[in-house]
């Protein structure tokens, strides 16, 4: 049996049949998209962080377009929600493209000019002086189209694709040159790869996800506000996700979602702040003792991690 | 009015030096990057909230006491973080994810203690008669805390050119190893120079509630982007560069503010972003792209 088939049943088709048929033994279905969205999310980060090492500090703002870019395609096209999910999904590549250039700098610089413009287009989106096309700060609301069921199946969908994205990435050609590429780009120039085309893919990839996942959770919720999709918390929350379980694997970010997502909803959602505390340690533990996150912990004990 | 909002972006300009020099301070010694730098000023400016509410302190004998304290604060924090920092593969990457939990850290302790509510000082805490230069007139909050931001600049500077461990500072901000092996103790000089820079966080801090308005814990983030857009402005690891880009920083946003009021938010985004792109050295430094 090929490895890539054996992964693929090993690890996608177990977890879309739990996340599908999850809503059925558990009544929460908010509860459960969230785990599927930070699922996707973190599976967004960990393509650009993990396989090419930058450090998307503004990724939220690929969610907020892709939310953003389905309300705007409903309010003003009459758009269904499936042909506008894919304008929420082509609205974050289009702001994925724009900021391509920031790829040409460097680690820290990259994570704070992406920072910086996932502000800039919150700040954009929310101005009053555009309330007759985004609605300001006043938010949207969709209810026309509020269908929970279907788009927590769509969701699903999304999730699949994003873990079978990087099943191919850890598995594949492209996945090992950009991984040569993180590891030093001018070496890996010199064996041939197109430094430039990799990254871009990759980041443009991982834009896709954010924007897919953006418009259905728009879609799921049907009502929201610039500063409930633009929150920052999702960023952060799928970074540390990800670099919690170990990027550059698939069960890594997976088992990141599960076990601190699962301690945020004992004890954040009532007291945010000591949840924030413990995360914050937590980040802080790990960068000076785990760099590599639980992975590598798994690896170090002799067990292969997906 | 232009005149008005060029003094202005002036006076503001002198404090934004100051919100961005202890970063930079930092940044040129370790070659780290303190993303908790805003939780530091948020820390400084609920110091003197505090002080003045209870006992009627004057904020600018609070910035002293703050310039202490977080000097001495600075210290063990240095020893307990960045040496193992240094350590690591890649020392600015991580640095970021870092800081970045040290601010959360920060700024879920304060909320813990002080509670999440707004805090501000009233504006006649720093004098009560406005001032008037060359025509226009200013509120005497934002001339006092110019002034004090442009003396705490002036003593960095005295400090960096004028002193025998500022000579060694800058050393090391030159090679970091050519320092370490003419003898010098880089790791004293790193913990003074980290302190330095967290103690001149928490004095912007405590001028913050005249020139920013009120401050939350949750404040943290924005300052630390706007100290960024200041310091990147300038250049990164050069404070000459920093007083120079918070000048600019302070008169371009006066501008926005006059002449564009609803789009000034956005204006240290797109400066920041804007000048990465164009000359990510600063308009005097190094270079920081690679590929």
């Amino acid at each position: 049996m090929p490895r890539s088939f054996r992964n693929t049943l090993l690890v996608l088709v177990p977890l879309v049949i739990i996340a599908a048929l999850a809503p059925s033994f558990y009544a929460n279905q908010l509860l459960l998209f969230n785990v599927i969205v930070f699922l996707a999310l973190a599976q967004g980060v960990n393509i650009i962080y993990g396989f090419t090492g930058y450090l998307p500090f503004g990724y939220v703002g690929f969610f907020g377009a892709g939310a953003y870019g389905f309300a705007l395609a409903v309010m003003h096209l009459h758009a269904g929600p499936i042909a506008a999910m894919a304008v929420g999904a082509a609205t974050s590549i289009v702001f994925g493209l724009v900021l391509t250039p920031l790829l040409r700098l460097s680690g820290p610089y990259f994570a704070i000019a992406n920072l910086a413009a996932a502000l800039a287009i919150s700040e954009i989106v929310s101005n009053p002086a555009l309330e007759s096309i985004t609605k300001g700060p006043y938010g949207v609301s969709l209810s026309g189209i509020f269908a929970p069921t279907f788009s927590y199946s769509v969701a699903v969908a999304v999730l699949a694709f994003a873990t079978g994205c990087v099943l191919y990435l850890r598995y594949s050609r492209f996945g090992l040159a950009l991984q040569a590429v993180r590891d030093d780009p001018i070496s890996a120039a010199m064996a041939g790869i197109n430094v430039v085309w990799a990254r871009t893919v990759a980041w443009l990839l991982s834009a896709l996800i954010a924007g897919l996942i953006g418009a259905n959770f728009a879609w799921y919720v049907s009502v929201f506000y610039p500063d409930n999709v633009f929150s920052p918390d999702f960023s952060i929350f799928a970074i540390v996700f990800a670099l919690f379980g170990g990027v550059a694997t698939v069960l890594g970010p997976i088992l990141g979602v599960v076990l601190l997502y699962g301690l945020y909803n004992v004890i954040g959602i009532s007291t945010p702040q000591y949840f924030q505390l413990i995360y914050g340690l937590l980040i802080m533990v790990l960068v000076l003792f785990l760099p590599n996150g639980l992975a590598s912990l798994l690896r170090r004990w002799g067990i292969h991690v997906v | 009015m232009l005149e008005y909002s060029i003094l202005a972006g002036l006076l503001f300009g002198l404090y934004f030096c100051l919100v961005g020099l202890g970063l930079n301070l930092i940044f040129g010694v370790m070659r780290i990057v303190n993303l908790a730098h805003g939780d530091f000023v948020m820390l400084g400016a609920l110091g003197a909230c505090g002080l003045f509410g209870a006992y009627a302190i004057n904020p600018i004998a609070a910035a002293v006491a703050c310039l202490i304290l977080f000097i001495i604060i600075g210290f063990p924090l240095y020893y307990l973080l960045v040496p193992r920092l240094l350590k690591s593969a890649d020392p600015e990457m991580l640095s970021i994810i870092l800081f970045f939990g040290l601010s959360q850290v920060i700024e879920s302790l304060t909320t813990i203690v002080a509670g999440p509510t707004e805090r501000s000082i009233p504006g006649n805490a720093l004098g009560e008669h406005p001032v008037t230069i060359l025509h226009q007139t200013f509120p005497s909050a934002w001339v006092v805390s110019a002034v004090a931001s442009g003396v705490a600049v002036l003593l960095v500077f005295i400090y960096l050119y004028h002193t025998r461990i500022g000579r060694l500072t800058r050393a090391v901000m030159v090679h970091r190893d050519e320092a370490l092996a003419t003898g010098i103790d880089v790791g004293r000089v790193s913990g003074l120079a980290f302190g330095i820079g967290l103690g001149l966080a928490a004095v912007a801090g405590c001028f913050a509630p005249f020139m920013l308005g009120g401050i939350t814990p949750a404040s943290g983030v924005e300052l630390t982007i706007q100290s960024f857009t200041v310091i990147i402005v300038g250049s990164l690891g050069s404070p000459l560069g920093t007083v120079l880009g918070g000048l600019i920083y302070g008169v371009s946003l006066m501008l926005m503010q006059t002449y564009f009021s609803s789009w000034a938010g956005l204006l240290p985004y797109l400066l920041l972003i804007a000048i990465l792109l164009v000359r990510p050295s600063g308009l005097l430094g190094r270079k920081v792209r690679h590929a």
